[in-house]
């Protein structure tokens, strides 16, 4: 299977995907660091993370799956929602919890 | 690198955009040595508010910042900060 397909089997079959510098635990970079913080706020506890440093052909493939030049990139139910920055800002308003929120109830139901 | 050319690069290629405000601030010292930073790219925080982005979802907002800056990004462009904004919500922001 090709990167682009690999990723897009990554971003539909795990509910929340996270495309980082680093692990979770161990994040190599200040933007993906605080993506995990944000999610783990919104009490995220399924996070898919794929560590772009230790998969090199993940690094360039996210970016053009997307079409989106930086990472971390966060996907929610195989949805493209954006960067740090984007994530902080719908953290913020309430958007993202409510996204995550309503996605926990259409898979329980 | 010379910090002071990129940042004159980036304002001149967000004038695409015809931006009323443009912030940029070089961040890169406070990110030099870590291992993302190895490729030589700078750090920067950009405000920007522009009409364009009227009726625009952050994403939106963001890709056409994005590809405004298309060449730039991981060359002179390590990492970027954004904030997005329209002339409306600029004012609204009570400290600027």
């Amino acid at each position: 299977m090709d990167t682009q397909e690999t990723i897009k089997q990554q971003v539909t079959t795990h509910p929340v995907v996270l495309y980082m510098k680093g692990t979770p635990q161990a994040p190599q970079c200040g933007f993906s660091a605080h993506a995990v913080k944000v999610l783990n706020a919104c009490g995220v506890n399924n996070l898919f993370a794929v560590n772009v440093l230790a998969e090199p052909e993940f690094r360039q493939g996210i970016k053009e799956y997307s079409n989106w030049p930086t990472i971390p990139q966060l996907y929610i139910n195989g949805e493209f929602i954006g960067g740090s920055d984007i994530v902080t800002e719908m953290y913020q308003s309430g958007e993202l919890q409510k996204l995550l929120q309503e996605k926990k109830d259409q898979a329980a139901s | 690198m010379n910090s002071t050319s990129t940042v004159e690069l980036i304002t001149q290629k967000l004038a695409i955009l015809e931006p009323q405000q443009i912030r940029i601030v070089d961040e890169s010292a406070r990110h030099a040595g870590h291992a993302g930073a190895r490729t030589g790219g700078g750090h920067y925080l950009l405000t920007i508010v522009s009409p364009k982005f009227a009726g625009k979802s952050s994403l939106a907002r963001h890709r056409l910042v994005y590809d405004a800056l298309r060449e730039m990004m991981h060359k002179n462009i390590h990492a970027l900060s954004l904030k997005a904004y329209t002339p409306e919500e600029f004012d609204l922001i009570p400290t600027h």
